[in-house]
């Protein structure tokens, strides 16, 4: 038996040991994005005008259709179960060209990302554009980062009040008109409008601004960056997109590293200094509240402000642009290899630089091969075949349709002359804003004749029934055979309709049954 | 326990209770999900003022607000009554084929007419109106009373030999069992059988005709077709209320049976007896 002093004392510390636990929940420390200028700066206030202006406008748009049919150019009629966009009319069984319409979204997700990274992030997504917006009443208000932090940490005096209850107040108008746009996608715009004012809306039309100015103000001034790190999925998607192709924010720390506060003296002094002169302009405007020199994190949207920022310090400095940049995760590693001699030394930015300051010849820049690979190649066959297939069915689908049921109780009927009746409900739709005259015919059922309670009682091999605009119209037919008829084992037969006008034919095959 | 004790490990409070060794932490409640609790205790109380709730012996407390299960039922019904106000009355001041022409009308009343059908009629016509052996089919083109809709509608008000009303119809065959003597009876079901198909025995059949001629073309005609003013059934049809064999055809004329349906009129009122109408004349054998 061995002594207890014989038992080594492992010096080993766990992951997570209980003591060193964090607790699972921060609070927020609040962010005070600094304003900066710059080319990416300018594209996102022009993205902004884009979206916010189609989001506001869309609705306003009109299109003729004909006396039969709104003339909004985008319209979810729910009441009347149908979707408007322009040239095309969808009814719910259409609901499939949604579904196209979704699946390409998603590929065009894969594709966009697989390019340059989390562009919806940064730019596009609603939360990004509305944050960006209310941002920019904040700033207008209470002034850039420095007077918005002081504010914040000073007393309540009048003036601290004033301003933040214009800038709350401010933020849900926008709330509001937010909300007040998304009903008028669900009703004739001019007419809800006035309704809205005039307290004659339907309640549903007032309880949805009234949810959406509240998750508006909420989202996009209350919680914002939390929005996209906490509850977003995309985030955590966005890891198996990308790959070392893609384009995101990076911050190119072989020429930026090692960074010094103090460059000029550094370098007097012989050491070796990176062109990151530590001043933080990179974290003071990003919105996320991140350092993008601790490399690629979940919190980043790529909204590429900070490439901004550090282009600007790197014009006053007189060094190339690009410090921060969009790079991808290839050229990083090359550029890293290069500068640390294939990882066999520290970070030495001059391997990667000519003597006068510019860099090397050799450092990896981007390249159109990044974007246009094979994968992004495939993404976009994808989405092309998708969309070609889906205008074809469009051009080519139905505006005219024919479903039957079959009586079920009873099943047939004999009359008093021997012969055998059956019952169908057939449904006619209609599905272009005009009335249609359209013939109801059967064929391939031997000596059978209609018959419609609906149509006068009058018997024939054919009908003429009038459908309305954009409507269905439901008959029951009865279709009668003669009792010598040459009854068949299987009596499948067609019901048929055909457009007096315009030629349009569709059929439903049908069961007759006997005794 | 007077002395506080705080667990070593986590620094929480105990509650003081000890079980060999082992002491429970007080970790309280949320703030929050306490006074959610009290809220829900606070509402429960008022909701029990407001609506029925506390049983007595007999009964139970009625709440302010004298909410009642009926009463919402009432009041529900009354709603739809009175959304169909003007269709019903449409109904009660329009005739029949003045419904049948309108549209709306008689889409209202078709419908209106197959939820009362199910209710009243099924019991005896069937679930889709198909009938059964005595009980007559109404998706069919023979009719025993008539066979437009104002017929259907007067059969369906006044009923069929019903004691209970006076305009029903009352007409009946008499038994021919003691009026017909050795095979008479069989000779005039051959015959019967003949008008329709071959018989079982052509001789019987010839014998049967003077018969059928004697004693019944009466009512149901010279050929055998009927006559609906007094619900003679037509015997020259592939449709057969009791059976069409030679032996239930005999029977038939021995002792006949005779079915009995009610008068709806009183019963169900006016304007429902019309959406019966409009709904058997919709089955598609009733005549224009």
């Amino acid at each position: 038996m061995a002594n207890i002093s014989d038992i080594p004392h492992l010096d080993v510390e766990p992951v997570n040991a209980k003591r060193n636990r964090p607790p699972l929940y921060a609070a927020r420390k609040k962010i005070f994005p600094k304003r900066v200028t710059g080319q990416f700066r300018r594209f996102k206030w022009l993205v902004m005008l884009i979206t916010l202006g189609i989001y506001y406008l869309t609705p306003w748009i009109r299109w003729d259709r004909g006396p039969y049919a709104p003339d909004q150019a985008v319209l979810i009629d729910l009441a009347n179960r149908r979707f408007y966009f322009f040239f095309i009319e969808i009814w719910p069984q259409e609901f499939i060209y949604i579904a196209g319409l979704l699946v390409m979204a998603g590929i065009g997700l894969f594709l966009i990302t697989a390019t340059i990274g989390r562009a919806w992030c940064g730019y596009t997504c609603p939360q990004t554009v509305w944050v960006d917006l209310f941002l920019a009443v904040e700033r207008l208000i209470e002034g850039d980062r420095n007077a918005r932090i002081k504010l914040n940490q000073g007393p309540w005096t009048a003036e601290k009040i004033l301003k933040r209850v214009t800038v709350h107040s401010s933020w849900l108008i926008i709330g509001l008109l937010t909300g007040g746009a998304w009903i008028f996608y669900f009703a004739d715009a001019p007419s809800l409008l006035r309704d809205f004012v005039t307290g004659q809306a339907p309640v549903v039309a007032y309880t949805t601004v009234a949810i959406l100015t509240a998750t508006t103000y909420i989202f996009g001034g209350l919680m914002r960056e939390q929005v996209c790190t906490y509850m977003c999925p995309w985030p955590r998607i966005q890891g198996a997109m990308l790959d070392e192709n893609s384009l995101t924010v990076t911050y190119n720390d072989w020429r930026g590293e090692p960074r010094s506060l103090h460059a000029k003296k550094a370098a007097a002094a012989g050491q070796v200094v990176g062109d990151c002169v530590d001043c933080n302009a990179c974290v003071a405007v990003c919105p996320m509240g991140i350092d993008i020199r601790d490399g690629q994190q979940l919190e980043c949207i790529t909204c590429a402000l900070c490439i901004d920022a550090c282009d600007n310090v790197m014009d006053k400095l007189g060094k190339p642009r690009g410090l921060i940049s969009y790079a991808t995760l290839g050229d990083y590693n090359a550029n890293m290899a290069l500068a640390t001699a294939g990882g066999a030394s520290a970070i030495d930015p001059r391997r990667v630089k000519n003597a006068d300051g510019t860099l090397s010849e050799k450092v990896a820049r981007f390249r159109w091969g990044n974007i246009f690979r094979l994968r992004t190649l495939i993404y976009s066959s994808i989405m092309l075949v998708i969309s070609a297939g889906m205008l074809f069915a469009l051009l080519t689908r139905d505006r005219l349709e024919l479903n039957v049921l079959h009586d079920r109780n009873p099943q047939f009927v004999v009359l008093s002359d021997g012969s055998i009746r059956n019952g169908y409900t057939v449904k006619l739709l209609n599905m272009i804003p005009q009335p249609r005259d359209v013939v109801l015919s059967i064929e391939g059922l031997q000596n059978a004749i209609m018959m419609s309670p609906e149509m006068d009682h009058s018997e024939g091999d054919k009908l003429q029934v009038r459908v309305e605009p954009d409507r269905l119209r439901e008959l029951h037919i009865f279709v009668r055979q003669d009792a010598d008829a040459a009854a068949d084992d299987d009596q499948t037969f067609y019901f048929v309709i055909e457009d007096a006008d315009g030629g349009e034919r569709a059929e439903y095959r049908a069961k007759f049954l006997r005794p | 326990m007077t002395e506080k004790h705080i667990d070593e490990l986590s620094g929480v409070e105990t509650t003081g209770h000890e079980w060999d060794g082992i002491r429970e932490l007080n970790n309280p409640m949320p703030r929050w999900w306490l006074w959610s609790f009290y809220a829900t205790i606070v509402f429960a109380l008022g909701y029990t003022i407001a609506f029925p709730a506390w049983p007595l012996v007999n009964s139970a407390t009625q709440g302010v607000l004298g909410w009642s299960s009926r009463g919402q039922l009432t009041q529900t019904m009354n709603e739809v009554a009175e959304a169909q106000a003007d269709l019903r009355a449409a109904l009660a001041e329009k005739s029949l084929p003045e419904i049948i022409a309108d549209d709306k009308l008689y889409r209202f009343a078709r419908s209106g007419g197959e939820a009362a059908f199910k209710v009243n009629c099924v019991q005896c016509h069937g679930s889709g109106a198909q009938g059964s052996a005595g009980y007559p089919n109404l998706n069919d083109d023979d009719w025993l009373w008539g066979s437009d809709i104002e017929s259907i509608h007067h059969t369906i008000a006044h009923g069929v030999r019903y004691a209970g009303d006076e305009e029903t119809h009352v007409s009946e065959m008499p038994a021919f069992a003691d009026m017909l003597q050795g095979p008479e009876v069989r000779q005039i079901a051959a015959y019967v059988a003949s008008l329709t198909r071959d018989p079982s025995d052509p001789a019987l059949a010839d014998a049967g005709k003077q018969l059928f001629a004697d004693n019944c073309a009466a009512c149901h005609g010279e050929s055998g077709t009927g006559d609906q003013s007094m619900g003679a059934p037509n015997l020259a049809d592939a449709i057969w209320l009791y059976g069409s064999s030679e032996a239930e055809i005999a029977a038939q004329i021995r002792k006949p049976k005779h079915g009995v349906m009610p008068a709806w009129q009183a019963r169900l009122g006016d304007v429902t007896v019309k959406q019966l109408a409009v709904y058997v004349y919709s089955l598609g054998g009733a005549k224009q």
